[in-house]
């Protein structure tokens, strides 16, 4: 008999290795740096909070749980405000927006 | 259960190849520094894998310290290092 906790972290292990492996093939596949963008600071970043959850789920102590999630705070804000920064300085500097040129 | 926490760290180190294609490719200095900030993200969850498997939960501050210069890198290189057309 498997417990509980080992199926369902599996389940998110497996989900979270899913969105990482979308974010890198949008990272790849997107034709310019804000389609990437959009890729790489949604997707992993959601990857990573699965993996989160699945470690948290099999750790013992809350004080594991609480330094797991604060680690995942951390990039979130780090990827949004970073994400935002690019962003501009790519639209400033002048990059144009990537338009589809087939009707 | 460990076989799963290795089977993801394969994925994670897969994503990164995947990564070290875009750097080659450019074309802007924007699109290799978001390989590097998926560096970042990939590293930090790498690191916090390797610790479950291994046991090693002080490996947990270490993906702290990725995830925090991962931020610094990508806010010094909009402030400093990148024009936009190179």
């Amino acid at each position: 008999m498997i417990p509980v906790v080992d199926i369902v972290s599996t389940a998110l292990f497996v989900a979270s290795g899913f969105y990482f492996l979308a974010g890198s093939v949008g990272l790849v596949r997107f034709p310019d740096v804000y389609t990437r963008l959009h890729a790489l600071t949604k997707a992993d970043n959601l990857g990573l909070g699965l993996l989160v959850t699945g470690l948290a789920l099999r750790s013992g102590s809350w004080y594991t749980v609480a330094k797991l999630y604060a680690i995942w705070l951390l990039v979130l804000f780090a990827s949004a405000t970073s994400c935002y920064l690019v962003a501009h300085a790519a639209r400033t500097g002048g990059i144009r927006v990537w338009r589809n040129e087939r009707p | 259960m460990t076989v799963v926490l290795e089977m993801m760290t394969l994925v994670l180190m897969g994503t990164i190849a995947l990564a070290v294609y875009r750097i080659e490719r450019g074309p802007t200095g924007a699109d290799r520094m978001l390989s590097s900030m998926l560096f970042g993200t990939s590293g930090t969850a790498l690191t916090l894998l390797l610790g479950e498997v291994s046991g090693l939960h002080r490996l947990h501050d270490m993906a702290l310290v990725f995830a925090l210069l991962a931020a610094v890198t990508a806010v010094a290189f909009v402030k400093r290092a990148w024009r936009a057309g190179d």
